[in-house]
């Protein structure tokens, strides 16, 4: 636990100490209300609600996601302190977990960026604050697992950029699996079974039932796997790496 | 091949070598970087690893340090497994990589307590045992500068501070004086000489005078193999002309051979753990 908090504390000094965090909340704060202001006609659409800006924040969460996620293991990788990590006494799963909460809780503070919307819809009319609760929990979700997979990702290079890379496509994968226009196109070429079986595989999906105000349990333990599907890869890769390619 | 057992001083147990390499074999690919290496070494002990590059120190060192496994053998730190009982054999280490990694936006300060904190110190023991490795390694005002912005020779003393600062009862330095002006150098023996009573030290090194200087035994490799094993002044009895250079000569004679390959095979090294 020691090592788990030590290194959660570094991970999340080290987003601070470089401009990274800064850069990434105020690119965030400017382009999640942007969205929903300009793409998603926030105002436009005479109801007290944050749709325009739930709409839009998958696509956003898909790119910055793996920005924040492509140092995690690969500048490590780059500049030799994992060679370091690997010598003192952190098990696997401390040092994997507390990176991934510490780029988590970077999110969280991202997506609480966006409250003023949420203060400024009440003010404008009645949203039904429950749901909008719910869509931020589920906004959290997303981003974890995008998160997870990303860092896990990030585990099989030491170039941050190919990191993003990787990242960002998979991302994209796990995002558009759910479009009806992916739906549609598979459904008319496979049977139904396959249509079905992608659209439970992706976050879009999930995360628009949340969104919806349902909390589902199958909803919460497709976001927890994704995340420790993720966790459990990284731990893999790097334990692999200790193997020397073996 | 003489082998030294240790110094039957103290340790985990009585007579116990807080260092054992037994028959450790690594390949990468086809390349066999360590190939049966085996020694031990005891509390009081500060034992060189020379040879030429590439001959297979740093993996050695990773094996024992647990940041590689070995294909074969084992390797043991203070009696642990450095794989099966990994974190109790960690906890005994100080290890300092090759090229002295660390956090570039990190302080020298902040590197040591991070160091310290995964290793369970809290409050005043933490501050006191980064303060006084801080002090040990002279890092001055440098101490709370960021690491990205320090000289080579500070950045080194750095990952030295974080590797001795839980004061661990084995010490396995990577050429701890690679790229430091002589005075820095005096300075880190100064320090090697002054913990070794106490603790069992590994450093690896290219410096003859080095090993003269610091170290009670000299175990030369090259090739992955162990072609000698002895104190420093009977590796210089051996050799055609009395100096550890001569020595060194004669033990590794395939040393051209050897410089030639090193950048693929220590690429490869590289990729093997970083």
């Amino acid at each position: 636990m020691t090592a788990l908090w030590a290194v959660y504390r570094r991970e999340l000094a080290a987003y601070f100490e470089t401009p990274l965090a800064w850069v990434f909340l105020t690119a965030f704060a400017i382009a999640a209300p942007s969205f929903a202001w300009h793409v998603g006609r926030l105002f436009d659409t005479g109801r007290a609600d944050l749709a325009p800006l739930f709409d839009y924040l998958p696509w956003l969460l898909m790119i910055l996601m793996p920005a924040l996620a492509m140092r995690a293991w690969a500048e490590e990788r780059e500049a030799g302190t994992l060679e370091m990590l690997l010598a003192a006494p952190i098990p696997l799963w401390a040092a994997a977990l507390a990176k991934f909460l510490a780029a988590w809780t970077i999110a969280g503070l991202a997506l609480s960026l966006t409250f003023p919307l949420w203060i400024a819809m009440n003010y404008l009319g009645n949203p039904d604050n429950a749901a909008i609760a719910t869509a931020y929990f589920g906004a959290a979700l997303l981003a974890g697992g995008y998160l997870a997979i990303s860092q896990a990702l990030s585990a099989t290079t030491s170039n941050q950029v190919i990191a993003f890379v990787l990242a960002a496509g998979v991302c994209l994968i796990l995002t558009a699996a759910g479009l009806p226009l992916v739906l549609d196109a598979i459904s008319t070429r496979l049977p139904g079974v396959f249509a079905e079986a992608l659209a439970g595989l992706s976050a879009l999906a999930r995360f628009d039932s949340l969104r919806r105000g349902v909390v589902s349990l199958s909803d919460l333990v497709y976001f927890l796997s994704l995340i420790a599907l993720g966790l459990l890869l990284a731990m893999a890769l790097i334990d692999a790496r200790r193997g020397g390619g073996r | 091949m003489a082998f030294h057992l240790f110094n039957p001083c103290c340790g985990y147990g009585d007579n116990a070598p807080m260092i054992e390499a037994l028959d450790l074999v690594k390949r990468f690919g086809s390349t066999r970087a360590v190939d049966g290496i085996s020694f031990t070494a005891g509390t009081g002990e500060v034992v060189a690893l020379l040879g030429p590059n590439g001959a297979g120190k740093s993996t050695t060192m990773r094996m024992l340090a647990g940041c590689l496994e070995p294909d074969s053998g084992v390797a043991r730190i203070a009696g642990s497994d450095a794989v099966r009982e990994r974190r109790s054999a960690q906890t005994a280490l100080g290890y300092l990589p090759e090229g002295a990694p660390a956090y570039p936006a990190m302080t020298p300060r902040a590197f040591a307590r991070f160091h310290l904190r995964v290793r369970g110190f809290t409050g005043a023991a933490l501050t006191e045992a980064a303060e006084r490795a801080l002090e040990r390694t002279r890092m001055g005002e440098a101490a709370s500068r960021p690491i990205g912005m320090l000289s080579k020779g500070f950045k080194r003393r750095a990952a030295l501070a974080a590797a001795i600062a839980h004061d661990p009862q084995v010490l396995i330095l990577d050429e701890p004086t690679d790229g430091l002006d002589p005075n820095q150098k005096d300075g880190v023996r100064a320090l090697i000489r002054e913990m070794a009573a106490e603790k069992t030290i590994l450093i690896s090194t290219h410096l003859l005078e080095e090993v003269e200087s610091v170290c009670s035994r000299a175990i030369v490799i090259t090739g992955g193999r162990i072609v000698s094993d002895d104190t420093p002044a009977a590796i210089i009895r051996s050799a055609p002309e009395p100096s550890l250079a001569s020595a060194f000569r004669m033990l590794t004679g395939h040393s051209a051979e050897q410089a030639t390959i090193k950048p693929r095979k220590a690429k490869k090294a590289r990729e093997g753990v970083e």
